[in-house]
Formats: C-alpha cells, sequence, structure tokens
C-alpha cells in the first residue's frame, strides 16, 4: 500500500552527465517496494511531486536507490540535496514488472537512457531466480553512459549510443537481431524508442513501463492517461501502470 | 469547542472543508490515505452526458506556485458514475455533490434529471466554467444570459441545490453571479482555474497538447479572494470559495472574504493528507484570530459586514 513517508538521503553521486544516483532510507518503502515501482518525490515545496523510478531496492540496510536526470529546475534541487536530508515521497506508486517465471528461461531488458534504472532492479530479481539475462542499453552519447558493469554481471551486455562515441552506434533496436533467443523483454525508455521495440518485437511477449507528466500520482486526477485502443478506452499511466503489456496501450 | 459546521442549501457540513471537483476523482484513490467522512462533503469529478476521454497528453505542467492543467472532462459519464462510484461514496458519512458539464443545455439537464432520479448525489455543482473543452463549460459562464438560462433549466430538472460555478476569465465576475442567482442558483462555487499557456523551449511549441490550459494552486489565491470579496457584496448565496487553497489560515482568508466553506484542489497533489490537515488545524487558526465558529467568520473581512 501506498504511503506517504520521509526518506533520509544517504548518498548522491553524479553517474554520468547530469544523471544522479541516489539512495534514501525508509524501512517502509525498502520492505514494500517492487521493481517498476516509482517514487512521487516533493521537490523543494514545489506544486508537483517529480515521479521517479526505483531502481534497486536493498531490504537489508532499509534503502531504495533511484537514478534521475537533470531535466529542470526540480531534478536539478534534487541533485544537491546532500546526506541527511530527509524528503517527503509518497509510494511505492503505480504497479511493478509481473511476470510468470516457469515459462522464462532467458530475459531481454531494453533500456534507453533515464528509462534504464527500474530494468536494474527487475535484472536484479530475475538474476537471483536464476533466469538468465541479456540486456541492450542506450545512450545519446559516451558520457551519459552509466551501469553497464552493473548490468554485464547480469549476463551479456550491449551498450548502443546514437553517435556512436561509446559501444554500437545506433538505437537499442539496430542490435535486437544480435541478441539471440530469450522468452520475454522488458522495456523502458521514451516513447519512440518503446514503439520501435514493440514494433520489431510484436512476435514476443514483453512489458514496457511508460514515463509521464503526472499530477496527483495516485490515479484521481487522469492528467497522465494513455489510450488502449480508438474505443476510448484508456489506462492511468501512474495508478495502472507505469508497467504495462507491450500489447496493452497504445504508444 | 469551536463549532465547525456549516449549513448550506441541501447540505449538511460538519466542516467547511471539501476538496474540489476535478482534483480528487471519485474519492477512491484518497480513501486509500483516510477516512473520507472526515471531510465536509465531496464534490465529484465533472459528469458530462457520455463517457469522454479529454484532451491529448500532456495534460499538465508546473508552474511558478501553480499548475496548468487540460484534462478535458474526462469521465465514464453521468450512468456509470452512478452505477460504479456514487455507491462507493455513499459508503461515507458525508454529502456527495455532482459537479455537473454538458456541451448544450440539454445535456446539463440530462445529467441533472439522471442524477435527480436515482437520490444519488446531495447538490449539484453546475460547471459553467470549464476552460477545456472547446463545446460548452465556458462558453456558458462567459455570458450573464446564458449563464443564468441554463441554470433556470437544471434548477426545474429537480428539487436538488445547485451551486453555480463561476469562471474567473470574466471581465465582470458578478454580472454572472448575479444574473445566476435571480435564475435560482442556490449557491455559487468560485473560482475555477484561469487561462493559461507554457511554452515548450526545446519543442518550440505550447507545452501542453490542448495548448492552453487552467491555472491553478497558490498563484491564483488572491484573484479567487478578490472576486469573492466583490461578489460577496451584490448577492445573498452563499459561497463555496476555492482557488489555491493549501492551510488553514487560507480557509479562514476565504471565510472573512465572504465564502460560507471551501474546496481545496491543487494542493491535494502536493500532500494527498491536506484536506484533513486542514481540518484539524482550522480550529486552532480561527480561535487565534477571534473566532469560536466558522459561521462567526463568514464575509467578516467587509467593513460592513
Amino acid at each position: 500500500m501506498m504511503k506517504r513517508v520521509e526518506m533520509t538521503v544517504a548518498s548522491v553521486r553524479e553517474i554520468g552527465r547530469d544523471t544522479f544516483e541516489m539512495i534514501l532510507q525508509n524501512a517502509y518503502i525498502a520492505c514494500n517496494a517492487k521493481p517498476g515501482q516509482f517514487l512521487h518525490l516533493l521537490v523543494d515545496s514545489r506544486t508537483l511531486r517529480r515521479p521517479i523510478s526505483i531502481a534497486s531496492i536493498n531490504q537489508e540496510n532499509d534503502a531504495v536507490t533511484i537514478l534521475f536526470k537533470i531535466t529542470g529546475n526540480g531534478t536539478k534541487w534534487l541533485s544537491a540535496c546532500q546526506p541527511g536530508v530527509t524528503l517527503d515521497a509518497i509510494g511505492p506508486a503505480g504497479n511493478g514488472f509481473s511476470y510468470d517465471e516457469a515459462t522464462m528461461e532467458t530475459a531481454l531488458l531494453i533500456g534507453g537512457g533515464i528509462g534504464i534504472p527500474p530494468l536494474y532492479g527487475l535484472g536484479k530479481e530475475l538474476s537471483k531466480k536464476g533466469i538468465h539475462i541479456k540486456t541492450i542499453l542506450g545512450f545519446q552519447s559516451k558520457e551519459y553512459v552509466f551501469y553497464e558493469g552493473m548490468f554485464q554481471e547480469f549476463g551479456k551486455t550491449y551498450v548502443v549510443t546514437n553517435d556512436g562515441s561509446y559501444g554500437n552506434q545506433g538505437f537499442v533496436t539496430s542490435v535486437l537481431d544480435q541478441v539471440g533467443n530469450f522468452d520475454r523483454y522488458f522495456s523502458c525508455g521514451p516513447i519512440p524508442m518503446l514503439k520501435a521495440v514493440t514494433n520489431k518485437l510484436s512476435d514476443h511477449q514483453g512489458s514496457i513501463s511508460l514515463e509521464a507528466r503526472m499530477g496527483c500520482g495516485v490515479g484521481a486526477c487522469f492528467a497522465c492517461v494513455i489510450p488502449t485502443d480508438s474505443e476510448g478506452g484508456y489506462r492511468k499511466i501512474c495508478s495502472d501502470g507505469p508497467v504495462f503489456a507491450a500489447d496493452e496501450v497504445m504508444l | 469547542m469551536t463549532n465547525l459546521s456549516v449549513d448550506l442549501p441541501g447540505l449538511k457540513l460538519k466542516n467547511p472543508v471539501m476538496p474540489a471537483s476535478g482534483c480528487f476523482g471519485f474519492g477512491r484513490e484518497y480513501s486509500e490515505f483516510y477516512d473520507l467522512s472526515q471531510l465536509g462533503a465531496i464534490i465529484m469529478k465533472a459528469a458530462t452526458g457520455e463517457e469522454r476521454y479529454g484532451n491529448n497528453t500532456p495534460r499538465v505542467a508546473e508552474t511558478a506556485s501553480g499548475m496548468l492543467n487540460a484534462i478535458g472532462l474526462q469521465n465514464p459519464g453521468v450512468e456509470k458514475i452512478i452505477a460504479n462510484e456514487v455507491p462507493f461514496l455513499a459508503g461515507y458519512e458525508v454529502p456527495i455533490i455532482a459537479n455537473v458539464a454538458g456541451r448544450t443545455t440539454e445535456e446539463y439537464v440530462k445529467i441533472a434529471s439522471t442524477f435527480y432520479k436515482t437520490k444519488a448525489v446531495n447538490a449539484f455543482e453546475l460547471n459553467i466554467s470549464c476552460p477545456n473543452v472547446k463545446k460548452g463549460g465556458i462558453q456558458f459562464g462567459t455570458d450573464p444570459d446564458m449563464a443564468a438560462d441554463v441554470t433556470a433549466k437544471v434548477k426545474a430538472a429537480s428539487n436538488l441545490p445547485v451551486y453555480v460555478k463561476l469562471s474567473p476569465n470574466v471581465s465582470d465576475i458578478t454580472a454572472v453571479a448575479k444574473a445566476v442567482e435571480q435564475a435560482g442558483a442556490d449557491g455559487l462555487s468560485m473560482i475555477n482555474t484561469l487561462t493559461g499557456m507554457q511554452m515548450d523551449l526545446s519543442g518550440r511549441r505550447p507545452l501542453l497538447a490542448n495548448q492552453t490550459g487552467g491555472l491553478s494552486g497558490q498563484a491564483i489565491k488572491p484573484i479567487a479572494i478578490r472576486m469573492i470579496y466583490e461578489v460577496k457584496q451584490h448577492v445573498s448565496i452563499p459561497i463555496i470559495g476555492m482557488g489555491g487553497i493549501s492551510a488553514a489560515e487560507d480557509v479562514l482568508e476565504f471565510l472573512l472574504a465572504g465564502a460560507s466553506a471551501v474546496a481545496i484542489g491543487t494542493a491535494n497533489f502536493q500532500n494527498p493528507y491536506v484536506c484533513l490537515e486542514i481540518i484539524g488545524e482550522l480550529p486552532h487558526v480561527l480561535q487565534k484570530y477571534g473566532f469560536d465558529s466558522v459561521s462567526a467568520a463568514i464575509g467578516r473581512g467587509h467593513y460592513a459586514a
């Protein structure tokens, strides 16, 4: 169940250009969060909270890790929070990744930019369950690359940069035919990337996680809806998602 | 004991605080945070005659001390609201106000009659001020004659009290207020959002898909206070005040300006417990400023009062 809690900043570090990793402590969140869920964080007393996905969960230390990119004043303020500062968070929000582990021997993780973080927590969970993991990570360019080594611990990891300054040049879809067989894919990243991924992998089962500008973050305000078909159906990204089956929503 | 209760036409409120329409859905989500029976009343998200999907996304943008929204009245339609949402709210000890929004006068009347027949709600908030739909909404709220006409017709459709929600996007809000009072409105609710726009610098276009949106939040509070203060001098029906309330002191400010009760919208997004916290704080704030009841403070900011 979602609660409003105070989380204490344990550490903050820049791990790529404009990209920060922050460890936050709160026993309730660490105990209840699942990969794919998010925190709705109050930043600098601003009107709207910032939804930020949970990258990993460490129950032993009552901690969760979030990763975020500076895109405006709210995330800039967040990046300047020092250890010891407490943040007001609503969480764990939304629904995490779900899957049938019995039918999955190999999973493919496909992440783009700041969409990569929730896939790390998922990878950790799948890896513990003995599921074989392959990963494709896409970034704008070399300076933005993060977590490559951490995904390599799960299995073969392909890195792609749009400008070719690191790894393969192109998009995450450029290396799809190199990865070989897998039973199910999990993807998170910008909408155009998710469109390309779901189109190319339409013969595979998959889950996608979406980001959106949110209002309430709890399902009440209808700010972050996404259509499901042409008949007026919809899902709320904050409360029905942010994780959806690949064929559930219209990107 | 500070008396927080307020009696309005058709509504016995245990306290003057209710969540504003559109910011609280149909209560389910916030019922996970606290017992909704503690609220003074609940104003439901707008109901239209048929299901509506609303505008494209992005639908929200943050602004200095506020936000823009252009949801576009997304809702499942009056029938489904009565079937699926009202029974849930009816499980709480709290009056229910239905916000009614149509494209035409006939649609307003149809929605009100449908609610009335099922005895599902205690009062109507007549939404003639939504800035985010192409037809209906604000068209009715900016013309005193049209506002009066739809008010009279919805009044005639039921015995339930009608609170008309006024738009601040007019040059003379008192003209609309007086017109709807004459047409039989039982009360006013004010203010709806102010039309605004934000540019997306990298996209070189308006950020909201609808281009314009309604500005809400703390930024609009002084406008709401001014408009309520003006309108209060020209009407005798009660006013439910709203616009940027986020603390118990704000509630007292609205009461002094002439509101008899208040609605809280945007602040719920920042703090899901805000209504509850304000209800808890209100007795102390009233006492601090020399009032032993909510009623004693209503309109006391006017020299003539």
